[in-house]
This record gives structure tokens, sequence and C-alpha cells, in this order.
């Protein structure tokens, strides 16, 4: 069962400001889902090694030359805020 | 004028119709009729229109570039579009307007494809009934009050309802087959692997896939060969030649095996699907297919391993809306307080549900009990596959355990997921599989038949559904949406 604190810790973890009541939610929803989750202990699985991806793909390498981009204004051009050729954000650094 | 898009293109050839003409009617049905439906988000008529005009250009001096210039195509709002909002059904991106496309959307345009708009979908592919949009909910065309199922409803209604000729969704645990089975039109996963994902907004990146809806197995074909083919953008795009899915459609079953899987007859399961999917391959078998039962016994851990993996590498790929590069941003005190405001005001419940459940599963102390495990559960579900397709060349099994349902009727997640329960199996080992109609309830809402292949054996997947299709006459049936 997952309590009201891990709740809290995973949105922070998230960066998820939940009111109370999405709160209280979260930890219902997440126990009933964790619950049926928890059925695959039964599946025995020891030695069998785990798949991460479909297809039996390694590094795929490509010759280090410079090729067509987004220019530095299309990249920019979705930007919520944006100072010159940089994506503003509110200050990080106390001064 | 609703007809496959390779009769379009047959009629274009033969000058009896006009690309211009088919998309006017088109938009035209779209706007008389999609008020009911929400099949799309965003309609690009101007688009359309000119990108007509060229197709009939070049149909006109004998040029046209291939069997989909000229035709009429939705896509699902998760392909990026230059210059074309892509929303993938979410507020955080209401505004985003990407700078380039998709492959799908580049390779189409590239085929003179005519671009229609963009489809409704479950806000960022979440969801099995595309009532989680954030914009509003899909209808299905055979019945108005029930869901055209989810997450690419809106693709799948769209051809359903007559609103496009073919349309294109994405799949990453039944998001292409499911819903086509609820609208009673054909949908294609590919293998994973076979589209390239470049400009596909990520959900699960080890599991989803590009592939099409279509009105019947040769548009299917069609739309799948279009795009399909390795792309150097996407690093797990396979690097194999690409068949004529087209020239070996007619080959028919005769002589090949099929594998019927005990464990997609479960208890609970809608006995109208039941009966469908037996009778249909009774005429599989009268087709000179040879039936054998396979046994595929992780089937019923597919589910919990599928909730794991999905919400944690959603929770990763979701991390990406920050409010600094593009989508929503709400003004916060400081980064962190940006931050999640943004998240908060931007994604709907469902999203921050499998946020946090991805999180945590992820988080410190439970990774290995959660996604470790599922992981090795994968492996095994690939090797009963592996081990069956030993035996067998194609599997064949119900789409979904149960018809359309109402708006409104599962509210619980988990009464949701369980939608995607025959689905999931194929996006955990990576397979094609195609869902195909093959009847109706005694309520007259479509019933879809799954067949599932070995890696990369689309042309035979398709083979199957085709010589199903051209025995049976279900497609002659539409929905009277007017």
């Amino acid at each position: 069962m997952i309590e009201r604190k891990d709740v809290e810790h995973v949105a922070r973890l998230t960066r998820l400001a939940l009111t109370d009541a999405e709160l209280e939610r979260m930890r219902e929803q997440l126990n009933s889902i964790l619950a049926h989750l928890d059925t695959l202990r039964a599946v025995p699985t020891e030695g069998v090694e785990p798949t991460s991806h479909a297809v039996d793909l390694v590094n795929v390498m490509r010759e280090d030359e410079v090729g067509p981009c987004l220019s530095q204004d299309n990249a920019l051009a979705n930007a919520p805020d944006r100072s010159g050729e940089f994506f503003r954000v509110p200050r990080i650094i106390e001064e | 004028m609703h007809r496959p898009i390779h009769e379009l293109t047959d009629a274009y050839r033969r000058g009896d119709l006009k690309p211009t003409a088919v998309a006017e009617d088109y938009l035209a049905r779209i706007g008389a009729l999609d008020g009911k439906v929400g099949a799309y988000l965003t309609v690009m008529r101007e688009h359309a229109l000119d990108a007509a005009r060229e197709s009939e250009q070049r149909w006109r001096s004998g040029s046209p570039r291939g069997p989909l210039d000229g035709a009429p195509i939705a896509v699902k709002d998760v392909l990026c579009t230059a210059g074309v909002r892509t929303t993938c059904g979410s507020k955080m991106l209401e505004r985003f307007v990407p700078p380039y496309d998709a492959t799908t959307v580049e390779r189409l345009r590239a085929a003179g494809a005519v671009l229609l708009g963009k489809t409704n979908m479950d806000e960022f592919a979440m969801g099995s009934s595309t009532e989680h949009s954030a914009y509003h909910p899909t209808h299905n065309p055979w019945d108005l009050t029930r869901v055209p199922g989810g997450s690419s409803g809106g693709s799948a209604a769209a051809v359903a309802g007559g609103l496009a000729a073919g349309s294109y969704g994405s799949d990453t645990g039944g998001s292409i087959r499911q819903p086509a089975a609820f609208c009673g039109v054909v949908g294609m996963k590919p293998t994973y692997g076979r589209v390239s994902r470049y400009g596909l907004i990520a959900l699960a990146s080890s599991l989803d896939q590009i592939g099409p809806f279509a009105q019947d197995v040769t548009d299917t074909a069609l739309l799948l060969g279009a795009v399909a083919g390795h792309d150097p953008r996407d690093s797990t795009s396979i690097d194999a030649p690409v068949p004529d899915y087209t020239a070996e459609l007619p080959k028919g079953v005769a002589g090949l095996t099929l594998g019927l899987p005990d464990e997609y007859f479960i208890d609970g399961m809608d006995p109208d699907i039941e009966r469908a999917v037996r009778q249909a391959i009774e005429v599989l078998k009268g087709l000179g297919a040879k039936i054998e039962r396979v046994s595929l016994p992780t089937t019923r851990h597919s589910l919990a391993a599928y909730y794991v993996i999905l919400p944690a590498e959603a929770s990763s790929n979701l991390a990406r809306y920050d409010g600094v590069k593009y989508g929503l941003r709400v003004a916060g005190r400081d980064l962190v307080d940006m931050e999640s405001r943004t998240r908060s005001a931007g994604f709907g419940a469902e999203v921050k549900r499998r946020i946090m459940l991805g999180t945590y599963a992820l988080s410190a102390g439970y990774y290995d009990a959660y996604y470790g495990k599922a992981q090795s559960v994968r492996t095994l579900v690939r090797r009963e596959f592996a081990a069956a397709f030993a035996k067998v060349d194609l599997i064949v099994a119900p789409t979904t355990p149960n018809i359309a349902f109402k708006h409104g009727e599962k509210e619980d997640p988990l009464s949701m997921y369980l939608n995607d329960v025959f689905t999931i199996p194929g996006n955990l080992s990576g397979i094609p599989g195609v869902s195909v109609p093959c009847g109706f309830s005694t309520a007259g809402l479509p019933i879809g038949l799954q067949v599932l292949g070995r890696p990369l054996d689309e042309a035979r997947v398709l083979r199957a559904a085709y010589a199903y299709e051209q025995a049976t006459s279900w497609r002659s049936r539409r929905p009277e949406l007017a």
C-alpha cells in the first residue's frame, strides 16, 4: 500500500502540484492499479533476462558529419519565452 | 464518393473522377458531419485543396506519383506536421506548431496524398476511448452514444464515417487495432521499427509504432507500403527492404497454418465476439488454412507488465514538457514552481496518473520489483510467441474482448485498461498485427478479427486478412451518419 506521503514525494519528483483532493484520489487509484501490477510477483522469472526493446538493435552509428538541421530561429519559434537566441526561464540562481 | 483509395485512384486514372472534386466532397462531409462525430482537431482545408489541385495536374499529365496520389488522408494529431498545429490531444501543446514533418507525413506528402487534417485522440495517446482528449470526445459513427475506441479514435471514426478515405494512427498497446475493431474498419500495427517514429510524439518508446486505418485490406497494404522502411533519423528503424504488400495479397491462405491461442478466449468476453471470431476461423478453414491450437500462457500477465513499462517510459518521455522549449508555460515564482504549475495545468487526469505511476515504478527501491520484473515478463511473452510461430504461420484471435462501449461507461481506470488485453502482447513482443472486420454484434456494432504474424511478416498477415475479407461481405455495410 502506498501512503499519502509517498504520493506527495512522487508528485514532487514529477513536478506536479496536486491539490489535497487530487492527492487523495491519486493515492486510492494508484493503490488499486498497483494491486493489479503486484500480480506480476507470481510469475517465475528467475534467470530470465529482461527485454528492454523488441528489436535486437545495438548502437546505431553514423558518420560525424554536419548535415541539415533545424535553424536556431525554428528551434526557438515555439518557446514560451525567449531572449534573443536563448530560452528564457525564471531566475534559478539567487543574487 | 466515400470509397477505397485504390478505387479512387483507378477513377483518377480513367479520368472519371478528379482529386479536387473528391477533396471538396470529403471537406464538405467533414463540415456537415464532424460536428456529430468529432473526428478532427484541425481541418487543413486550404492545404488539402492546394494538394488536390497539384495532384490533379499530375494525373492530367499522366505522371501521378503512385497509388496514393490524390488520396484524401487524415493523420492522428500525434504526428508532427510542419506549420500545422499538433496538439497530441493535450492543452500542453495547444499552440505548438512543429517546425518539421514526421517522416510518415513527409512520405505521404511526397506520395501526393491530400492531407485533410489532424485527428482527435486521447491525450498523449493514453486511453482506449478518445473520451480523454483535452478538446472534445469522438463519437462512434455506428452509434454516436458509444466511443470509437482509442487512443487513435479520431482516425478510426474518420474512415468509418466517410470523413477520410484512409488515415494513420499510433499503436502502443492496441491504439490502432482496438479502435479499428470498434469502428468496423481495417487497422494495422506493423512490426516495431517497420515505420519510422521520427516526428511521432513519444508515449512509450519501446512500444510505439505508426500504422494505417483503411476501408479495406488492399488500401491497408498501400498505406503501409507508402510509409514503411528505414529512416536514419530514427535509430530504432529497421533497415530491411519493404516488399510490395499488395502483390502478396492474392496468394490466399491455402497451406498456411493458423494458430488459435487458448488464452484469447476468456471468461467474461462478449459472446457475440466469440461467435463471430469462431465463424471467421471456419471461413479461413474453408479457404484451405490449417488451424492449430497454440498456448501463450503469459498473456494473462501482459496487461500488468504493460502497465509498468508504459507509465515508466511515458513518465520519462513527458518530462520534456517543462514550460521552457515549447508548449504551455504557467508563470511561477521560480523554475520549479513554474514547471509544477505548467505541468499541473497542461496535463489531464489520466496523464498525471500514468506519470505518477511510472515515476513510482522507477523510483529508488521499486525499480527491480516493477520495471525489472515487467521487462523479464516481456521476455517470456516474446519467447512464447516465438515458440508458437515455430509451429504456425500466423495467429488469429479476437481484437478486443468487448464491443464499443457507451461514453462514460468505463470510469474506473483499470476497467478501461482491460480493453487492450488482446492487443498488448503484440506490442510487448513487437510483432505485426491487423484487425479486420468480422461481423456485428446483435446490437449491430462491429467486431474485429486480429491476425498476428512473425516480425516483419506484414505481407503474410495482410494476405490472410485479404483472403478473409474477400470471402465475406462485411465491408459493404456502412454506418448511416447523414
